[in-house]
């Protein structure tokens, strides 16, 4: 299969920049699958796998939360808010970070920190539903 | 003339101030590499986002209505400063140069009778702002507990302007922070967030390809752009950590330098008194035994 140049980057670090063959993208509006010579296509992201074919044998999968994919002439550039590989992403440890958070939320007493303890617990939430499909 | 206890306290006094400094240096220059490697991190997505922003951009045509975030609101009265500094001082001119720049701008918007408010970002900006523009400073930011600068210490800054933007508080905003070239090169920089500035490239070059967009390209534009200014205040930030942590090694290795001259200029006229003092007491001996 013939590849294309693939960008994800999050705000912190680039995470992958290389040739791939395939990507599939958790668009807003439904997943689709990106291949060489993609008609342009701009659309936003909503929590989900990135999966990332580089060959036939080799695949990569990342956890992407919210952001932009890009589809040009020169390729895919995904502009991801937070983007994690799902091998560092471990269901046991996200639910006792969700138990820690909604202790947070209950022991706040600030409408501050109430609200960033929801935003929180509203991220490791969508994490969690994306681990368990 | 000093007695010799005096010049000799004078001496361990500036070495221990030496040994300070240059631990700061050595501190400075483990941080500047952690700093450093962060900024050189965040570029790529910041450029990404510059390349995203100028397509979506140019497909606007003159018809249709681009959002207030983009197009501006349509005034140009009231100006807000963004005026990010560090949180530390001994860091030479760094915090200063950036407070100047901050400083003419607006001078010389006051000056064509426009409205000036300012946020500080950095406790340093602010006590050098507060003396002059007590009364524009909205707000300052501390960042002062952060050690490693994260997208989320960025975050809500971002959205505070957009709140701020969207309440008709100020119709053009500036970012200024100090960009890093090198160690010893930082070059204050003040770049416009609202409304915000497309990279020139892309409309030059035509609108580049018909896109598809997903949902409709108002839609992409309206979470583009607050995510743009947060990005833009992130990459200032992280900018700033390197500067600042370049601008304070190159200033501490001219303290120690500084100090090592002056422990050896004192060590010389230590040494020439005490000598001398031998001289005169030997003189005093032998006239003594002389005149038996």
């Amino acid at each position: 299969m013939a590849a294309f140049h693939f960008e994800l980057v999050s705000p912190e670090r680039m995470l992958f920049s290389g040739a791939v063959e395939a990507v599939v993208v958790p668009g807003a509006e439904g997943a689709f699958t990106v291949l060489k010579d993609h008609a342009p296509v701009m659309s936003v992201l909503k929590p989900g796998i990135v999966e990332v074919d580089e060959s036939a044998t080799k695949k990569q999968r990342l956890f992407v939360r919210g952001g932009f994919a890009d589809v040009s002439a020169t390729g895919l550039t995904i502009l991801a808010e937070q983007a994690i590989p799902v091998e560092e992403l471990d269901a046991a440890k996200i639910d006792a970070q969700i138990k820690d958070v909604e202790e947070d939320l209950s022991d706040a007493t600030s409408d501050e920190g109430k609200r960033i303890a929801a935003e929180k617990l509203d991220q490791l939430r969508e994490v969690r539903a994306v681990l368990s499909i | 003339m000093p007695s010799l206890k005096d010049l000799r306290n004078r001496i361990s006094s500036v070495k221990s101030t030496q040994k300070i400094t240059k631990a700061m240096q050595m501190v400075a220059a483990a941080k500047l590499r952690r700093a450093q490697s962060a900024a050189e991190a965040a570029r790529p997505y910041a450029d990404r986002m510059e390349s995203v922003l100028a397509n979506v951009g140019s497909s606007f045509g003159p018809g249709s209505v681009a959002p207030p975030l983009l197009a501006g609101s349509g005034k140009d009265d009231v100006h807000l400063l963004l005026v990010c500094t560090a949180e530390r001082g001994l860091c030479g001119a760094f915090n200063s140069s950036i407070v100047r720049l901050a400083r003419e701008h607006a001078l010389s918007l006051m000056a064509q009778g426009k409205t000036v408010k300012m946020i500080c970002v950095g406790k340093k900006g602010y006590d050098q702002l507060r003396r002059q523009f007590e009364k524009q400073i909205m707000e300052l930011i501390e960042l002062r507990s952060v050690r490693n600068m994260a997208f989320e210490n960025a975050d809500p800054i971002g959205k505070k302007l957009i709140a701020l933007f969207e309440a008709g508080e100020f119709d053009v905003c500036t970012l200024f922070y100090s960009r890093f070239r090198s160690v010893i090169a930082q070059i204050p920089t003040a770049t416009q967030l609202i409304p915000a500035k497309l990279a020139a490239q892309a409309s030059a070059a035509g609108p580049a390809a018909a896109y598809d967009y997903e949902p409709d390209e108002g839609e992409i534009l309206a979470t583009l752009l607050p995510r743009n200014i947060s990005v833009q205040v992130f990459r200032a930030l992280l900018e700033n950590a390197a500067s600042e942590q370049g601008a304070r090694m190159s200033a501490m290795d001219n303290a120690t330098r500084n100090a090592g001259d002056m422990i050896r200029k004192q060590t010389q006229i230590y040494n020439r008194s005490r000598q001398a003092m031998i001289t005169k007491e030997l003189i005093e001996i032998i006239s003594g035994a002389e005149a038996l």
